[in-house]
């Protein structure tokens, strides 16, 4: 029984230490399988599919490259008779017996998701934190049942939502554009948006914005100078959230789109090399599609902490 | 009090009243239309009017990939063909069977997560972010690479197994064997998604004020009673929340599975959304997928409504 | 009065230029997008395609999509009206649906008036490739692509003295390419399990993919040589005892005693990547896959020259081997239509074809086939001759799909899954596509 003075409600050294032990190894475990995927796009494709697997190998870039170009097989006569290689990837590539025919339809692909991930929650933040507020500020007639009837639009099965829009959107010439992505996926992120804003905007005080209307401010101006930046640590939470789904999102994007707004989920696991699936390749196209989330969220994770305490929970 | 701006703040005062009631611009009653109105918008175009369109669709014979064919109502057809085809129900077992081992396995994990964390141990914030990351993976991406994880002869899954328990590594297939595939699917979605469930619990417990605790403690009441008296029932709106959340994702789920086990071997791991995409996708029988799609959603609709009934009221006791 | 005098000037320097262009109809300085499967004959195509390029000045972009997704995508990509693929190399089983749903242009006109004739491509191919209906006179894809399921083996193993011996003493008979199944079974039992070079390896490497084709491939190619035919000759669509006939239920045991005896580890799952893998890294003594990949395989620095060998499907009651292969067509939807159709004009011609045979690409021309020196020009020509003289092909209709995707589900079950007897799986096939045929208003 430890002597010295703590809260009586704060655990105890030793229950602490237990806790972190316990934490620590689950945190680990899980971070095995991604270790590993970041592993295996350092090694050379006979390595990744050696069995038993290596632990050990000698790292090649030769899946970064695999993913970023396109190659054909030559005879050795023909590769002999090049001129000296001028990057890495064409030294890897000969070295196999083939040369770079081209780039690969990753970075596109990649470029794709940069532009729809962010412009769909760009607009469902937006549109979202505006409903929000109105819910949260105004008496709006049939405010629960519109609450609820904005929830139950996620509960269709994205395969099922994605008949009706396939028909339609084949009528509208908005299949395979990015246009068409970008509202399909702030439609369907909004309906987070605006529960999630709404949490965050009900803890903030009316008294401040009652304050700017008294000194002759209208609603507009009070929104944008004393709700918004208030709300900041609830926009970027859910700004996270939105960007999740909509950088991660697969069923959609490969129902209706093909080459133009193709995003890089559904190109991902497609890459093949000479035999079965690239697994370098693939191990790298996964790679350096989590980094920008990766990042996004370590920056803002005191954001995304707090959020999840006031968002999520309160309707 | 207020951080409004100076030079605004000098206007305002300036200004004489009848005046800043015209300035206050948009009534209230506008404003709030105006802000709900994109939305709205947004939604009727993109989820309710193909909802409608989905539902006049499932009456019916309509195929996708004969626009020219004549298209015939059929009434209910569909609906009976499917509430009483054996492989329907199949499927629905699967996903029932997925639904509620993924979101027991997560609720248990989660919380008891999330009750450590709070114990606040030191560097207990770095350690958070890190069991979050596996949820910023896309889901069909983590699909396809676990794929090559639970390969019996070049994956890490049956090495490690082997490693811990001496089975040797090639003598179990996770994703060959009727008995296994469908476990394969539940450990890679709560692999996946226990940490999502943890940060609402972790919400949840850090919602609660200390000195309802410290009140205990006075009261001499032990940490077991004050765990079941406190902990678990003030947070329990919170995990029914998370369970609802999952719940209803994992219903829908497609893109991990598909990848993972493409409904495989047979039909073992086809869950419903796996069905739905091959009639509609793939068989082109719009309408009849139509009626499908109308069917689950009714479905999670239903249980979600009830659900959410329940969770009020926990909430407001 | 300058401006008008510069004005017609100019016009008629317009004029000028326009005249002096290239009489043809197509503009030169366009691209054209070809839409086909990720494999070994795509890349041969994109180099052979440099010549239309060298001739025409039209630019050629491909896509080209792996085979598991490979349906999905083109037929979404069909159905949805899309503009992306100029030309498309599609499989044979699509033609019932784009032809009578407009996907794909009608080409007999074109071919009649740039001489192009149907007489010069091997009969089973433009039956198979390019007729819609069945055996009629509408051509809606010129033969591109013949192709077939044929077998590898491994060579060097089949020639050691120690493993010659020991299967001799064992089956009174040479270790060799098997004729039938039942020798075939016997080849891989023999090698399943057994120590090669340090490493455990295995019997056979066949299909058993459940996503897009794969089991129905293989077990369809047991099937057939044991004398499947789908539906009652004297009247079509009239299913019972044809599919599900004594033979047929036999051979699809048979598939499944092969599965359980004689793969790889975790081999529940696979098609035509998985089997290249198996074989190139020297898992398998024998590999079922299509004829298209023998060219890469004997190429191939570990396992081919010397060391790889090739067989016909081996026959139990007939010679039989399921047919492969594509036609290449024009998408109905696309906006350079001209173009499309030169590129079709450039490879319908003779020498073209021959520097497609040896550049990889199954040519179907008979400049290539009937030529007296084929059978030689590679190991497995000779095989690819005497499958092609007996192919079978899945149904080509316009809900061809659905009727794959029972059998898949069916046969997947019964293999891999373990659910019910191979006469169950029949049986519960042929129920499956009465219902199809029904709502077809193929049945009555």
């Amino acid at each position: 029984m430890s002597t010295v003075a703590h809260s009586v409600v704060e655990p105890g050294a030793r229950s602490k230490a237990l806790a972190m032990a316990v934490v620590v190894l689950y945190a680990l475990l899980t971070m095995v399988p991604l270790a590993w995927i970041v592993l295996t796009s350092l090694k050379s494709p006979p390595d990744s599919i050696s069995y038993p697997p290596k632990v050990l190998f000698e790292p090649t870039l030769e899946g970064y490259c695999n993913l970023f170009t396109t190659r054909s097989r030559q005879t050795a006569d023909y590769i002999a008779s090049l001129p000296p290689p001028d990057d890495r990837c064409e030294a890897i590539a000969r070295a196999r017996n083939m040369v770079v025919a081209g780039p690969s339809n990753y970075a596109p692909r990649f470029v794709n998701s940069l532009i729809i991930a962010f412009g769909s929650t760009f607009v469902s933040v937006v549109l979202g934190t505006m409903a929000a507020y109105a819910f949260s500020r105004f008496r709006v007639p049939g405010k629960d049942d519109l609450l609820f009837f904005i929830l139950s639009t996620r509960m269709m099965p994205p395969i099922a939502v994605a008949i009706p829009i396939f028909l339609m959107y084949r009528e509208l010439g908005l299949s395979d554009t990015r246009l068409g992505m970008i509202l399909l996926y702030s439609a369907i992120n909004v309906s987070l948006a605006v529960w999630l804003m709404k949490g965050f905007i009900d803890e903030i005080p009316r008294e401040y914005e009652e304050a700017a209307l008294v000194d002759g401010y209208t609603r507009l101006q009070a929104f944008f100078k004393v709700v918004l930046p208030q709300a900041t640590t609830g926009i970027v939470a859910t700004a996270i959230f939105c960007l999740i789904f909509a950088w991660n999102e697969y069923a959609f994007a490969v129902l209706l789109t093909s080459g133009e707004a193709q995003t890089a989920p559904p190109f991902i696991p497609i890459i093949i090399g000479e035999g079965g699936q690239d697994w370098p390749a693939v191990a790298a196209g996964t790679t350096l599609f989590l980094l920008p989330i990766l990042v996004f969220t370590v920056l803002l994770r005191r954001h995304l902490l707090r959020g999840i305490t006031f968002g999520a929970v309160r309707k | 009090m207020s951080r409004l701006d100076p030079v605004a703040q000098r206007a305002a005062a300036a200004t004489p009243p009848v005046v800043a009631a015209r300035l206050r611009g948009l009534s209230d009653r506008a404003l709030a239309w105006l802000f709900i109105a994109p939305t709205m918008v947004l939604l009727l175009a993109i989820n309710i009017f193909p909802l409608l369109w989905t539902i006049r669709l499932s009456f019916t014979n309509y195929r996708a990939n004969r626009p020219n064919a004549a298209v015939l109502d059929i009434g209910l057809t569909h609906y009976r063909s499917i509430l009483t085809d054996p492989d329907v129900w199949a499927a629905m077992q699967a996903t029932a069977h997925f639904v509620f081992w993924t979101l027991l396995l997560q609720t248990l994990i989660g919380f008891f997560l999330a009750w450590l964390i709070d114990r606040k141990f030191r560097g207990h914030d770095f350690w958070t972010t890190v069991i979050l990351i596996p949820m910023m993976l896309s889901p069909a991406v983590v699909g396809n690479f676990w794929v090559f994880l639970y390969q019996p002869q070049i994956g890490l899954f049956n090495y490690a197994v082997s490693f811990f328990t001496g089975i040797p590594p090639s003598s179990f297939e996770m994703l060959g064997s009727v008995r296994l595939a469908p476990w394969a699917i539940v450990i890679v979605d709560t692999w996946m998604w226990t940490p999502y469930v943890m940060l609402i619990c972790l919400a949840g417990l850090r919602s609660i004020p200390d000195y309802i605790y410290e009140a205990a403690e006075v009261d001499r009441a032990s940490k077991w009673r004050q765990f079941w008296g406190i902990t678990l029932p003030m947070a329990l709106p919170f995990i029914m929340l998370a369970v609802l959340f999952r719940g209803i994702e994992n219903f829908k789920m497609f893109d991990m599975v598909n990848l993972l086990t493409n409904g495989g071997p047979g039909s073992t791991t086809e869950v419903a959304s796996i069905t739905l995409k091959r009639e509609a996708f793939e068989k082109w029988r719009t309408g009849y997928s139509s009626a499908f799609a109308i069917i689950l959603f009714v479905a999670v609709f239903g249980l979600a409504n009830i659900y959410v009934k329940a969770l009020n009221a926990v909430k407001n006791r | 009065m300058t401006f008008p005098i510069r004005r017609s000037l100019s016009v008629a320097a317009t004029l000028a230029a326009l005249s002096l262009g290239a009489p043809s109809a197509f503009a030169q300085g366009k691209t054209l997008t070809l839409c086909w499967a990720a494999w070994d004959p795509a890349n041969a195509l994109v180099e052979l395609s440099k010549d239309f390029t060298a001739k025409t000045k039209i630019n050629m972009k491909f896509e080209f999509v792996p085979w598991p997704n490979f349906a999905d995508r083109m037929l979404n990509e069909l159905n949805s009206k899309g503009k992306l693929c100029d030309l498309m190399i599609g499989d044979s089983q699509w033609i019932g649906g784009s032809a009578e749903n407009g996907h794909y242009v009608k080409l007999n006109d074109f071919f009649a008036k740039n001489n192009i004739k149907m007489s010069d491509f091997l009969p089973a191919t433009v039956y198979a490739y390019s007729t819609w209906p069945k055996g009629s006179q509408n051509y809606y894809a010129l033969p591109a692509m013949g192709d077939a399921l044929g077998w590898t083996y491994r060579k060097d193993w089949f020639a050691r003295p120690a493993l010659r011996d020991e299967f001799r003493k064992k089956h009174n008979r040479d270790l060799a390419p098997p004729k039938t199944w039942t020798e075939l079974k016997q080849v891989a039992e023999f090698f399943q399990g057994r120590e090669i070079d340090g490493k455990k390896v295995y019997g056979a490497a066949i299909f058993t993919e459940r996503g897009s084709e794969g089991i129905t491939m293989g077990v369809t190619a047991a099937m057939y040589s044991w004398g499947l035919q789908y539906d009652d000759p004297k009247k079509p669509y009239s299913m019972a005892g044809f599919t599900n006939s004594k033979d047929a239920i036999e051979a699809l045991d048979f598939y499944k005693s092969l599965y359980k005896c004689c793969t790889p580890p975790g081999y529940n799952n696979a098609y035509m990547q998985e089997g290249l893998d198996a074989f190139k890294s020297g898992q398998v003594a024998m590999q079922m896959n299509w004829f298209a990949f023998f060219p890469g395989l004997f190429k191939d620095e570990k396992v081919g020259g010397n060391r790889i060998g090739f067989f016909v499907n081996p026959r139990q009651k007939v010679a039989a081997s399921t047919l492969g292969g594509q036609g290449i067509s024009v998408v109905s939807y696309s906006p350079n239509r001209a173009e499309a159709l030169e590129y079709i004009k450039w490879f319908a011609q003779a020498d073209v074809q021959k520097k497609w045979w040896s550049l990889g690409g199954y040519s179907c021309h008979n400049a290539v086939l009937k030529d007296p020196g084929f059978a030689k020009t590679a190991p497995f020509a000779a095989d690819f001759l005497e499958a092609m003289g007996g192919v079978k092909d899945f149904w080509q209709e316009p809900a061809y799909a659905q009727l794959l995707l029972a059998m898949q589900k069916r046969v997947h079950d019964f293999v891999v899954a373990d659910k019910g007897t191979a006469k169950e799986a029949m049986d519960a096939l042929v129920a499956d596509w009465t219902k199809v045929f029904k709502e077809e208003g193929k049945i009555k």
